[in-house]
C-alpha cells in the first residue's frame, strides 16, 4: 500500500525475486514509479476499504506492507490486514517513534524511519 | 468532567461550546493553526495545536486525567488512531469516535473502538424520514442492546392497513410504542388500535429484524 519511491522500489525488488506482488495506491500517477518490466499488479483504490483489499486479493496474501506518508492511514490499513484478513506478516511505516512502540504492542511490525535513520547517523558518527 | 475533543471543525466547535455550557472542562486538539486561533477567539484558551494521535500532544493535554475523549475529525483514520491510543495506552474510560465512511463502523468495532457515531448514515436516515418515501427509517440506535428506534410509515395497501395491532405478526422483540395518525393526536397504542394508510409509528425493533418489519408496512 503506497506506491511512492519506497513502495515502488520494494515492489520491484520482491517482483524480481519471483514473488507475486500487488501495489495499491489512491493515485494512479504513482504507478509510473514502477519499472516497465514489473510483472505484478497495480491496483487503484483506498487500502483502508475492506472491499478494495478483498478485491486486491488480500485473503491470499502472506504479507502486507503499509507505506503511505500518513501514519494513521498506515496503522488503520495494517490493522485491517492483521485483524480482519489475518495476514501472517504485517509491516507498517510509522514516522512518530513514540507510536512505533504503541502499534508494535498491537501486534503490527511497526517501523519508524525516523528512529532507523537517527540510529544510522549515530553509528556513522561513532565510527 | 474533563473531556478531550479531537478536531476543531464545525462538529468539534459546537460540541466544545455545549460541553463548556454544561460546565465541563474541555480541551480541543486541532491540527490547523488557523482553526485553533478561531476557537480560542470564540471559546477562550482551550485549544491545543497539534496531532492528537501523537503521544506527546496527548500528554500535553493531560490525557492521564481525562475521563472522556471524543474524536470528531473528518478523517476516520485519525479518529481511530486517537481513540486507540487514548483507550489502550492511557486507559481513558470513555472513548467516542465520529465515523465519516459508514463502512468503517464495523472496522472500528473490530479494532476496539465500539462507541461510534456514523455521521453520513445519521444524516441520510434523517433526510430519508423527511422525504416520507421510505417505509422504515432509523432514528436512534441502542447499540449495546442491539435495538433500533425506527419511524415506520404504513404504506398504501400494505399488509398492515385495516388491521388491529394485535393481529399483526410483528418480528420477535419489536414493539409499536406510538401511533401518529395524520392530523390527529398521537397515542400509545393498545392491541385493538386499527392502523390506517399514512399512519406513522415509532417502533422499537431488534437491529436484525428491521427487514421483516419493513415487509409488513411496505406499500404494495
Amino acid at each position: 500500500m503506497g506506491c511512492g519511491r519506497i513502495g515502488a522500489e520494494l515492489a520491484h525488488l520482491l517482483d524480481d525475486e519471483g514473488h507475486k506482488v500487488t501495489v495499491i495506491d489512491v493515485d494512479s500517477d504513482t504507478f509510473d514509479e514502477l519499472p516497465p518490466d514489473f510483472s505484478g499488479m497495480a491496483f487503484l483504490g483506498d487500502a483502508t476499504d475492506e472491499e478494495i483489499l478483498r478485491k486486491a486479493g488480500m485473503e491470499q496474501a502472506d504479507a502486507f506492507v503499509a507505506l503511505t506518508r500518513d501514519d494513521e492511514r498506515n496503522a488503520m490499513a495494517a490493522q485491517i490486514a492483521k485483524q480482519i484478513f489475518n495476514v501472517p506478516r504485517v509491516l507498517c511505516r510509522i514516522y512518530d517513534p513514540l507510536r512505533e512502540d504503541f502499534y508494535s504492542g498491537l501486534g503490527l511490525e511497526a517501523i519508524s524511519p525516523t528512529r532507523v535513520f537517527v540510529r544510522l547517523l549515530k553509528e556513522r558518527l561513532g565510527e | 468532567m474533563y473531556v478531550i475533543v479531537v478536531g476543531g471543525g464545525e462538529v468539534g466547535y459546537y460540541l466544545c461550546k455545549q460541553l463548556l455550557g454544561e460546565g465541563h472542562e474541555v480541551v480541543v486538539i486541532e491540527k490547523d493553526a488557523k482553526m485553533c486561533e478561531h476557537i480560542e477567539e470564540e471559546l477562550g484558551d482551550i485549544c491545543l495545536h497539534g496531532d492528537a494521535s501523537e503521544i506527546t500532544i496527548l500528554n500535553k493535554a493531560g490525557i492521564t486525567r481525562a475521563e472522556m475523549i471524543i474524536a470528531v475529525t473528518g478523517e476516520d483514520e485519525d479518529n481511530l488512531a486517537a481513540c486507540q491510543v487514548a483507550k489502550q495506552k492511557f486507559n481513558v474510560p470513555r472513548v467516542i469516535a465520529r465515523i465519516n465512511t459508514p463502512r468503517d463502523e464495523k472496522i472500528f468495532a473490530k479494532l476496539g473502538v465500539e462507541r461510534t457515531v456514523d455521521a453520513v448514515g445519521l444524516i441520510s436516515e434523517h433526510i430519508k424520514a423527511e422525504t416520507m418515501l421510505f417505509p422504515v427509517t432509523r432514528l436512534f440506535s441502542i447499540r449495546d442492546r442491539g435495538l433500533e428506534v425506527v419511524l415506520v410509515r404504513v404504506g398504501r395497501n400494505s399488509s398492515a392497513v385495516g388491521k388491529p395491532i394485535g393481529e399483526l405478526s410483528l418480528p420477535l422483540g419489536s414493539v409499536i410504542s406510538l401511533v401518529i395518525p395524520q392530523g390527529e393526536e398521537s397515542e400509545i397504542p393498545t392491541e385493538d388500535v386499527v392502523l390506517k394508510e399514512g399512519n406513522q409509528l415509532i417502533c422499537l425493533v431488534p437491529t436484525e429484524n428491521i427487514g421483516s418489519l419493513q415487509a409488513i408496512f411496505k406499500e404494495s
